[in-house]
């Protein structure tokens, strides 16, 4: 069992496997998405109330959870940074949060232009609109931080010190916008609840939050491994890469 | 100037108190760090009659929330100065070195530093409530709100005055990484002082406010310290 | 298909311009991340090769792998103070 940790701490290790996953994690993200993304676009019914506008949520959703699920790993990563100071947990808040940070601007973008048709305007301080701008805002300190410290092991964990501080508030944040929501928001439209959709509307949205989540999978394999390269180049093992096969995977 | 070294016998409480006290020392040689919070705390509020309305409908409506985030940006601008100052001339170093748990010493720190920071501002509250015509029973919950808020401010402020200590562009970041941790307080802040106007009880605000100061009072100096070792094996 | 005709597909009731938008820039974005990412791997891969080529006449350092403060380590190494 302790073997196992140690070679998941293992960047060389990591390397070999993520070449290995990626392929499958590309292949079937893209299928489950695509497959996903064409069902709930041309073929499921269109919403009686909203009409057509509500296919966005087959973007709108998997990006917000994954935007939401993301920062969870990272924190996740950053406890292991912390305690155990393996490397590849901090690669991995490195590789993963501009992908964050994507998602998040996707949901958000999605989200405004769903409002539209929807509430008739662009942008409407909803509690879960506005929890993610904060989201992206977090997400945006991350990088920013990353990006200022140019020693690697203090940047990883400062990071990780400000991923933890910032976890630790997104349920407070989520809590007070909700709060604060209902105190200031007009009478709306409640989005359509997941339990009573028909299954031609949540079927594709499983497949399309399955799908972007296998998707997220091969990015984030690959943004490490290129990471991994980056602090590693000088190692035997990386220069081995070329000698060996005469090119790299 | 150096702290006297506080050797293995000397407590942990007294360690605290003595850099309390040093702090505030320091800060009533340097008067100038005490009185720009304050200054800009009022022109601050002073731009939103001038920038958007002066009606007094509109500032009755708006007050709270104005001074709320006039004193928010207050405390972020003075956060600057609670480690900086130590860092350069290095006895933030020497503190760090201390047998006492650092994190007590850094809530020692954060303490002077709402003192002097955050405590003036809610005294200065009452003067620029009735400048934007808030009545007297909000300027009151509304100086209760920002005593129980401003040292959670400070606190949290902390965290990100370590994280970025000696970085480039310290100022701006420290906001970018501040910011989004403040709007949980500041909209219950702000909210306290709407409710009250409507007539609503408040105790369960501001029974919530005071969860805010004590998980902060609890967690933050940890994060704090944390940082600030990073910061300073960093540089 | 929901559909009765691929013009009303894209015009989906008027919901078009929303629709094609959202779905637009999902997949600029995404495209643009993950096609950039993988060629950023790829120009990374190949500046290692090019170094890896130039030092082949030098002995490489050592693995990190194998170097005893292994980085797969979970003993803390240094006590804090508190």
């Amino acid at each position: 069992m302790w073997q196992f940790f140690h070679k998941l701490g293992s960047p060389k290790w990591f390397y070999g496997i993520a070449a290995r996953l990626m392929p499958w994690l590309l292949v079937l993200g893209l299928l489950c998405l695509g497959a996903g993304l064409v069902w709930g676009l041309a073929f499921a019914p269109k919403d009686y109330l909203q009409g057509n506008s509500y296919r966005i949520i087959f973007i709108h959703v998997p990006s917000a959870f994954l935007a939401q699920s993301v920062y969870i790993m990272m924190a996740s990563a950053a406890v292991v940074t912390l305690v155990w100071r393996m490397k590849l947990a901090d690669v991995f808040v490195k590789a993963a949060a501009p992908v964050g940070l994507v998602l998040t601007f996707i949901s958000l973008f999605t989200g405004a232009v769903w409002g539209k048709p929807t509430w008739g305007t662009w942008w409407i301080w909803d509690a879960r609109l506005t929890s993610m701008l904060i989201l992206l805002f977090l997400y945006g300190g991350v990088i920013a931080l990353d990006r200022a410290i140019n020693d690697e092991k203090s940047a990883a964990r400062a990071v990780a010190i400000l991923v933890l501080v910032g976890v630790v508030n997104i349920p407070i944040i989520k809590y007070s916008v909700d709060w604060w929501n209902t105190l200031h928001q007009p009478a709306t439209f409640k989005l359509t609840e997941k339990p009573s959709m028909p299954a031609e509307m949540w079927v594709p949205l499983l497949l399309s939050v399955i799908g972007l989540y296998l998707v997220f999978g091969w990015l984030a394999c690959l943004r490490m491994q290129t990471e991994i390269l980056i602090r590693e180049q000088r190692t035997r093992w990386v220069q081995d890469l070329f000698h060996v096969n005469g090119g790299a995977r | 100037m150096m702290i006297k070294p506080l050797d293995q016998a000397v407590g942990s409480i007294e360690a605290m108190k003595a850099v309390f006290a040093r702090d505030m020392k320091v800060a009533f040689r340097q008067r100038q760090d005490l009185l720009n919070p304050l200054l800009f705390f009022m022109m601050v509020v002073t731009l939103f009659p001038l920038g958007v309305s002066p009606e007094i409908s509109f500032l009755q409506e708006a007050g709270a929330g104005i001074l709320w985030v006039a004193a928010l940006l207050s405390v972020l601008l003075s956060l600057d100065h609670l480690f900086r100052h130590d860092f350069d001339d290095g006895t933030l170093e020497q503190l760090v070195l201390q047998p006492q748990p650092l994190f007590l010493l850094v809530l020692a720190k954060t303490m002077a530093h709402w003192v002097l920071t955050g405590l003036p501002l809610v005294l200065l509250t009452p003067v620029l409530g009735v400048m934007v015509h808030l009545d007297g029973n909000s300027i009151a919950i509304l100086c209760l709100t920002l005593l129980i808020g401003t040292p959670v401010l400070s606190l949290i402020g902390a965290i990100g005055a370590a994280l970025t200590l000696g970085l480039r562009s310290a100022g701006v970041l420290l906001s970018l990484l501040i910011i989004p941790l403040y709007i949980p307080v500041l909209i219950f802040g702000t909210g306290t002082v709407a409710a009250a106007a409507e007539g609503a009880p408040v105790g369960a605000y501001l029974a919530l406010l005071g969860a805010f100061l004590v998980l902060a009072l609890t967690l933050a100096p940890f994060a704090s310290a944390a940082a600030l070792k990073v910061s300073l094996s960093n540089s | 298909m929901a559909f009765d005709s691929f013009g009303a597909f894209l015009a989906m009731e008027g919901h078009g311009p929303y629709v094609w938008a959202s779905y637009g820039v999902f997949f600029v974005l995404m495209a643009v991340l993950m096609v950039g990412s993988y060629r950023r791997r790829n120009a990374v891969l190949k500046s290692c090769r090019q170094h890896a080529g130039s030092r082949s006449s030098r002995a490489p350092k050592p693995d990190s792998d194998t170097a005893p403060a292994a980085a797969a380590s979970f003993t803390r190494v240094d006590v804090s103070q508190d």
